[in-house]
């Protein structure tokens, strides 16, 4: 189990001080894959680097089972780091090393001997199926590759804890996916507990358990990725769920109000929501915007409608009974 | 008009001595630049692990004696160095003239520039590696001898090459006064005696010799980048 502390970090520089994190209180309990995200400058970096005292927090702590972290030395912390596996954005490798020794590093940094850590490393590249590429240097390797390599590093000293930090962000589509499969895939079979910083919803979406929520240095909403996505209550979680709701703002039909509809995962979307209010109601509805998504199975997301403001009373009145969603007027527009 | 008596005298000393002094120009300039990179590595190694952004800082007064000394010993030329370090050679070479007596002074007055050269191949090399090697647990010397040396081998190669290069210019200053060497013979014979026939073969050789080296030093360090994609 990790648990962060009341973590505060704040720089301080000729400019001023800029307080990275504030007060933040995540538990992370063993096996879980747990998404810290938020948008660019959220603080995501630092938080993450607090997790493996790359970074000193200013003021709390972070527990590592019992072991509070910042009380150890520095010997005792690169020892704990070991077990502390960290993943990167740009997959961080020697560039002048095979893909064999750059699995191996950490082992050589554990003081293993050679032959051991070379049976490791080729039983992990055959985990992320990069069997056949021991040889090839990072620059032979596509990014998707060189992911796998760095994956396969972090896993050699059998670490209880992998830290990644934004792993897809810079690889295509396609390539995400298969990383995420490698993450989850190890998270199955070696249950080794994973957090995840990222800026992009999918990532959350298709691995992640838990996710907290950063905004501006502050937790803002964390719980089971199903109950935080379905209902975002803050400002900060809406603009990350929904990305493109804040286009609303530009939407604005001639004698029409706007109404928002927010799907709660129930059984709203087996029932025909708008035509069933045009040929019961006769309200005929603009949908002016709509983006929803299905996790676990379940729909969320909102919409956008615009209905003729004599009518309007009447469209709440429906819509209000319904099941599963909730509806607010849209007042000015913004 | 260049005589035949005038060419066949230059041909002599050029048969004669140039052997010798190819061979001297070579090893004085190589052990030279050797024992300027034993000094100058570990001191461009400190420069970079002891900046206040490095794996590990050092007092910031510290670094900036560090650095003038450094840019002053670069500053001084030449000729000045091999007079003020005459005390220091004598004491480990029991002379202060003769070709291997140059070798200290070759090596007094190329380390700084060394140092200055590591430095700069080292703070090439990724800071998030280094970062990389810091989360996985590396301490200070590992990630010495473990990220920044062996990552930057080609650049560490490249610039040594230029180190090079400019000692064997340097050898031929040395040769102005005592040091042996082409240098010593485009200047006995060139311009003490006029025979400028010898001087421009020394020169010559000279320039071929900068050639080989700096071009055996760039394919060397190809060779070794496995950046490159192969």
């Amino acid at each position: 189990m990790i648990r962060l502390v009341d973590l505060s970090k704040t720089f301080t520089s000729a400019q001023g001080t800029v307080e990275a994190l504030k007060n933040i209180n995540i538990t992370i309990e063993d096996g879980d894959v747990f998404g810290i995200i938020g948008m660019s400058g959220a603080g995501k970096s630092t938080l993450i680097r607090c997790i493996n005292m790359l970074e000193r927090p200013t003021e709390g702590t972070v527990f590592i089972d019992d072991t509070d972290l910042s009380l150890l030395s520095k010997r005792e912390l690169r020892r704990v780091r070991s077990q502390i596996a960290m993943v990167f954005q740009n997959f961080n490798l020697l560039m002048q090393k095979t893909a064999l020794q750059n699995v191996c590093f950490p082992l050589e940094i554990a003081g293993a001997a050679k032959k051991d850590c070379e049976e490791k490393a080729r039983q992990l590249l055959r985990l992320v199926g990069l069997e056949d590429k021991e040889s090839a240097y990072p620059a032979q390797l596509s990014g998707g590759q060189q992911q796998r390599v760095a994956i396969a590093r972090a896993l050699a000293t059998d670490p209880k804890v992998l830290l990644c930090d934004e792993p897809t962000s810079a690889l295509d589509p396609n390539t995400t996916n298969s990383i995420l499969d490698l993450i989850r895939d190890i998270n199955n079979k070696l249950n080794i507990t994973v957090i995840v910083i990222t800026h992009q919803m999918s990532v959350v979406e298709s691995i992640c358990k838990n996710v907290a929520i950063l905004d501006n240095g502050e937790v803002v909403e964390q719980g089971a990725v199903g109950e935080v996505f379905a209902q975002p209550k803050t400002r900060a979680a809406r603009a990350l769920v929904y990305p493109e709701s804040s286009q609303e703002s530009a939407i604005s039909l001639e004698g029409q109000k706007l109404i928002r509809v927010v799907f709660n995962g129930g059984e709203a979307t087996s029932e025909p929501l708008i035509a069933t209010m045009a040929s019961r109601h006769g309200i005929l509805a603009n949908i002016a915007y709509a983006s929803t998504r299905t996790i676990n199975g379940r729909v969320y997301g909102s919409m956008l409608l615009g209905i003729e403001e004599d009518k309007i009373e009447k469209a709440l009145a429906f819509l209000t009974e319904s099941d599963g969603i909730t509806v607010q007027e849209v007042s000015d527009n913004g | 008009m260049v005589e035949y008596s005038e060419l066949s005298e230059a041909w002599e000393i050029v048969r004669t001595q140039f052997p010798l002094a190819i061979w001297e120009t070579v090893y004085v300039t190589f052990l030279a630049t050797l024992f300027a990179v034993i000094i100058g590595l570990p001191l461009g190694v400190l420069l970079v692990t002891g900046d206040k952004d490095g794996i590990r800082p050092l007092p910031s007064w510290l670094m900036k004696l560090i650095n003038v000394v450094i840019n002053l010993l670069r500053s001084v030329p030449f000729l000045i160095v091999i007079i003020v370090v005459f005390p220091l050679t004598r004491l480990i070479m029991g002379t202060a003239v003769g070709t291997a007596a140059s070798i200290v002074p070759l090596t007094v007055a190329s380390f700084p520039f060394i140092a200055r050269l590591v430095e700069s191949s080292l703070r090439e090399v990724d800071p998030n590696v280094i970062e990389m090697a810091q989360s996985a647990g590396a301490d200070s010397w590992q990630i010495i001898t473990k990220v920044l040396l062996p990552e930057s081998v080609p650049s560490l190669v490249a610039n040594i090459t230029i180190a090079l290069t400019t000692i064997l210019g340097y050898t031929a200053t040395s040769g102005a006064i005592g040091g042996g060497g082409l240098g010593k013979i485009a200047i006995t014979y060139g311009y003490y005696r006029y025979k400028y026939l010898i001087m421009i073969f020394a020169v010559i050789l000279l320039i071929v010799l900068v050639q080989i080296i700096q071009s055996s030093g760039t394919r060397l360090a190809n060779a070794l980048d496995h950046r490159l994609r192969k």
